[in-house]
């Protein structure tokens, strides 16, 4: 009897919680919809994990391509340093490949990129495939 | 009674050399043929093992599983050494070096096409001529005559009476044909 009694407040709250927290959602979907800078803090912490390993940056650089976006400078920088901080040129130069096929027909991202990207490049030594010459076929 | 037993000894044994002459040489045929096909097999093709994570290239998984090249000759070992210090001191053919170490093609190679579909389009033409020829010699040496009535006599004669008959005279044949006139429009 005495379970049948909390059970029965328990369920009142339950439908007092879900009528005040649909307010603050979108109506399109039922949960909040992440912002674009909390979206790129949010990978920006991931590759700054400063003891990141070698399969979480394969798996995050290969999990960010594949959204259907081209990801942002800050972003980018984040992976080159968790690049250096494994010792791993190849995969530096191949995100910056990367980037440049994400962009598609839309030729003028890439530029901009490495516009923003250029101090790091420099600081950390990294070539642009420009510079390698695998740009080309 | 003596040299029938003695034949029959004789052909027994010739039998048994025999029996024993033949499975001698199949066992022999077959082990040298599974010894070929052993050797073959193994020489040929290169297991993959599809139990570990391979190297792969895609366009939409810019870092693979594992790098291209495991096993590191020692020079290459030596440059990986190199890597885990400054890489501003690393000439532009070590960073190649390194990259193609674990890349085996770079986005561009992965992009580029071949000249593969002018093969197969000119293999597809080449037989679809060989078929025509074939056709060409069917028609020549296999049909028969055709029917009389396709002549150009008979089709005259089949005109003539198309108008006489007057086929489809509001839009079609008979329209065309002037009555008065005796000829066509």
């Amino acid at each position: 009897m005495f379970s049948h009694v909390l059970l029965k407040v328990s369920s009142d709250r339950l439908w007092s919680f879900s009528s005040t927290a649909s307010v603050a959602a979108r109506s399109y979907s039922h949960g909040k919809q992440e912002t674009d800078e909390e979206f790129d803090a949010r990978w920006v912490t991931y590759f700054n994990k400063p003891d990141i390993d070698a399969w979480e940056l394969r798996k995050g650089m290969n999990t960010l391509i594949g959204y259907d976006l081209v990801p942002e400078p800050k972003i980018l920088e984040a992976a080159l340093r968790a690049c250096r901080r494994l010792n791993d040129l190849a995969s530096a130069i191949r995100i910056l490949e990367a980037v440049k096929d994400k962009s598609g027909p839309h030729k003028e991202i890439y530029p901009y990129v490495l516009q923003e990207l250029r101090p790091t490049l420099s600081e950390l030594g990294i070539p642009t495939p420009e510079e390698l010459g695998i740009d080309k076929a | 009674q003596h040299t029938l037993e003695g034949n029959r000894d004789h052909t027994a044994v010739i039998h048994i050399c025999l029996s024993i002459y033949l499975d001698r040489y199949f066992q022999t045929l077959y082990s040298s043929l599974t010894v070929v096909v052993l050797v073959h097999l193994s020489s040929d093709v290169d297991v993959i093992d599809c139990s570990v994570p391979q190297y792969n290239n895609r366009l939409d998984t810019p870092l693979p599983d594992v790098p291209f090249v495991r096993n590191l000759s020692s020079e290459q070992k030596k440059l990986k050494e190199k890597e885990k210090g400054s890489w501003t001191q690393l000439t532009k053919e070590e960073k190649l070096a390194l990259y193609r170490l674990t890349h085996e093609l770079s986005y561009a190679e992965m992009r580029q096409g071949s000249k593969e579909w002018m093969t197969v389009l000119g293999g597809v033409f080449i037989f679809l001529g060989f078929t025509g020829l074939l056709v060409w010699w069917q028609r020549v040496y296999v049909y028969g005559d055709v029917p009389h009535t396709l002549s150009q006599e008979s089709v005259a004669q089949q005109t003539q009476r198309m108008i006489d008959m007057r086929v489809n005279p509001v839009h079609g044949f008979s329209n065309k044909w002037d009555y008065e006139k005796k000829q066509w429009k």
